[in-house]
């Protein structure tokens, strides 16, 4: 399953669903009703967080009766650990940060 | 084929300054700090020194020297975790060209074993989401 990136950097940017997806990865599979225990915010609100890191393809719904068991999906990370895109990306920004430096020394 | 692939990554940049200024920033200690990392770099051959960064450090040994022209220096990353242990060698070439000169780093290493990560570790993906972070605010 390959989920756009874009898709994965959105529902991450966000310090909530972060903060869900955190503790899906900590704690293992929960209901909708137990996260939302923790998270300081309405239910419905909590749903409609997960559904934006299901579409990600960051979490996993199973139903069960009337209860949704909602559980973390790492493998979905696998554009942001791949070495040589994060290694590319570092030295990118070096190499920012290095023509900073060059300009400064001129002064 | 083996677990372990050799990795390559490649950043080229042409700079408009003379290679001799691009020269002094890569191999000065304090001008180093500035665009990369807190060291103890010594240009040496087998001097070993330490790049310190927020998120943890890198340990180095100057592998070869061209005043000037070529800088090589080991690049190991240990990390408790196999998934992020990463052992590599980056070279940075200097060539002159018309505006300036033609920068390139290359970064040659085995890639990290990635798949025990997503096995059960829980550990590594925080780092992650903190790269995620930093990526996401520079993107404004």
């Amino acid at each position: 399953m390959t989920q756009s990136p874009d898709l994965l950097f959105r529902a991450l940017a966000d310090p909530t669903r972060r903060g869900l997806f955190e503790r899906l990865c900590l704690d293992g599979e929960q209901t909708v009703a137990a996260l939302t225990a923790g998270a300081g915010i309405s239910q419905p609100a909590v749903s409609k967080h997960l559904g934006v890191l299901r579409q990600a393809g960051l979490v996993l719904d199973r139903h069960e009766g009337r209860q949704t068991h909602y559980s973390a999906q790492q493998r979905a990370l696998a554009p942001l650990v791949d070495w040589t895109g994060r290694m590319n990306r570092f030295w990118e920004a070096r190499f920012d940060d290095l023509e900073d430096l060059l300009k400064r020394m001129d002064q | 084929m083996t677990d372990t692939e050799l990795r390559t990554v490649t950043v080229e940049r042409e700079i408009p300054h003379p290679p001799e200024k691009i020269w002094r920033a890569l191999t000065t200690q304090h001008l180093i700090e500035e665009w990369l990392m807190k060291n103890d770099f010594g240009l040496d051959l087998g001097h070993r020194f330490r790049l310190r960064g927020d998120w943890g450090s890198v340990d180095c040994e100057i592998l070869d020297v061209d005043p000037g022209r070529m800088l090589s220096y080991s690049w190991n990353h240990p990390h408790e975790d196999p998934a992020y242990n990463l052992e590599s060698v980056v070279t940075f070439t200097l060539e002159p060209s018309g505006a300036g000169t033609l920068l390139r780093m290359e970064q040659t290493g085995f890639r990290p074993e990635q798949k025990q990560a997503f096995g059960g570790a829980m550990g590594g993906w925080r780092i992650h989401l903190e790269n995620l972070e930093k990526t996401v605010a520079a993107l404004g």
